[in-house]
């Protein structure tokens, strides 16, 4: 019973947390950004993470590599969307080469 | 809301409809895993409503899952959601005031903040996070509910391949953003540090620590 009331409360502590952090920025947002080179270092930043987080989702599973399968999918994604490809058939393609490379074996 | 599909064309709103289904289906798998490692159903589908955002729960429940302790598993998850500080300075402009602030801060996810950024005009930033936002805070926790109840029945999720479309879905709305060289130096950087960080530092770190990506871009505002 005790164990529960502690694993609710710790639901509730990453709930919370959460939402902070997303309600912080833009309530910071009018403070902070008053000057136009700011706010484009707040777009740069933006895009830095999400690409950080395309390299770390896309290559790695925990602390180590994920493997093969995963990586290709993306790769292949990336290439049908550089070339401007429908968003359906990128997407679709990134989970159809993973899932067919692993079908073959391949980790 | 109203003027939603005056404002985005058809397009927009075809590409976030399919995130929201994709992530719907990660939902089921995260739903199904949890339930498969031993976990009661309540705590996923709670999760997925109050914390909405999958990267964190996932770590929150395969921690639990794997016998640590809960109060540890929170502050992980809270590690991996602090990017949304910076998400929000970036397009916090998106959410009004008031009310909507509040709820449009729970609505902020990586699939909603690059909508936004993808679009260069107010209405249109605003139409496609409150659309791409609205559509995951329904298709994430009805997935996780799913999977809860199905249960083992669903799988594997790497089987499909569903692994690869998280990743593939923020690529191919990124890539734009990346066309403009003085955005692309900071996030290859970025990218760099954070694979490098990966192997030492706890979940989520790696992701903020590619901010020191920015300083490219600082430096050069400043030898200007």
């Amino acid at each position: 019973m005790n164990g529960h009331l502690v694993l609710i409360g710790s639901v509730g502590v990453l709930a919370a947390g959460t939402f902070a952090f997303r309600f912080a920025g833009p309530v910071l947002r009018p403070r902070i950004a008053t000057r136009p080179w700011v706010e484009r270092t707040m777009a740069t930043a933006a895009v830095v993470l999400l690409t950080a987080l395309v390299g770390t989702a896309a290559l790695t599973e925990a602390h180590d590599l994920a493997g093969v399968a995963r990586p290709t999918g993306v790769v292949v994604a990336g290439l049908l969307a550089w070339r401007k490809a429908p968003f359906v058939v990128v997407v679709l393609s990134a989970a159809a080469t993973a899932a067919g490379l692993r079908l073959l074996g391949v980790p | 809301m109203r003027s939603m599909k005056r404002t985005l064309d058809v397009r927009v709103l075809r590409n976030i409809a399919l995130v929201c289904l994709a992530d719907g289906l990660v939902g089921m798998s995260y739903g199904a895993i949890a339930v498969g490692s031993g976990l009661d159903a309540w705590l996923p589908v709670a999760l997925s409503v109050l914390v909405l955002a999958g990267s964190a729960e996932f770590l929150f429940v395969g921690i639990v899952a794997a016998g640590g302790s809960p109060i540890a598993a929170a502050i992980a998850g809270l590690l991996v959601n602090a990017r949304h500080l910076p998400f929000g300075l970036a397009v916090g402009d998106v959410l009004g005031r008031g009310l909507r602030r509040v709820v449009g801060s729970h609505l902020m996810n990586d699939e909603s903040v690059v909508f936004a950024l993808g679009e260069t005009d107010p209405d249109r930033r605003r139409a496609a996070y409150w659309a791409c936002g609205v559509g995951i805070a329904v298709c994430w926790p009805l997935g996780a509910l799913i999977g809860a109840v199905a249960g083992n029945a669903i799988g594997d999720p790497a089987a499909f391949g569903l692994d690869a479309m998280f990743p593939a879905v923020l690529l191919a709305l990124v890539l734009p953003a990346l066309r403009d060289r003085a955005v692309r130096a900071p996030a290859l950087i970025g990218v760099v540090v954070a694979l490098a960080a990966t192997p030492v530092l706890p979940a989520g770190l790696p992701v903020l620590a590619a901010l020191v990506g920015l300083l490219a871009g600082v430096l050069r505002t400043v030898a200007r």
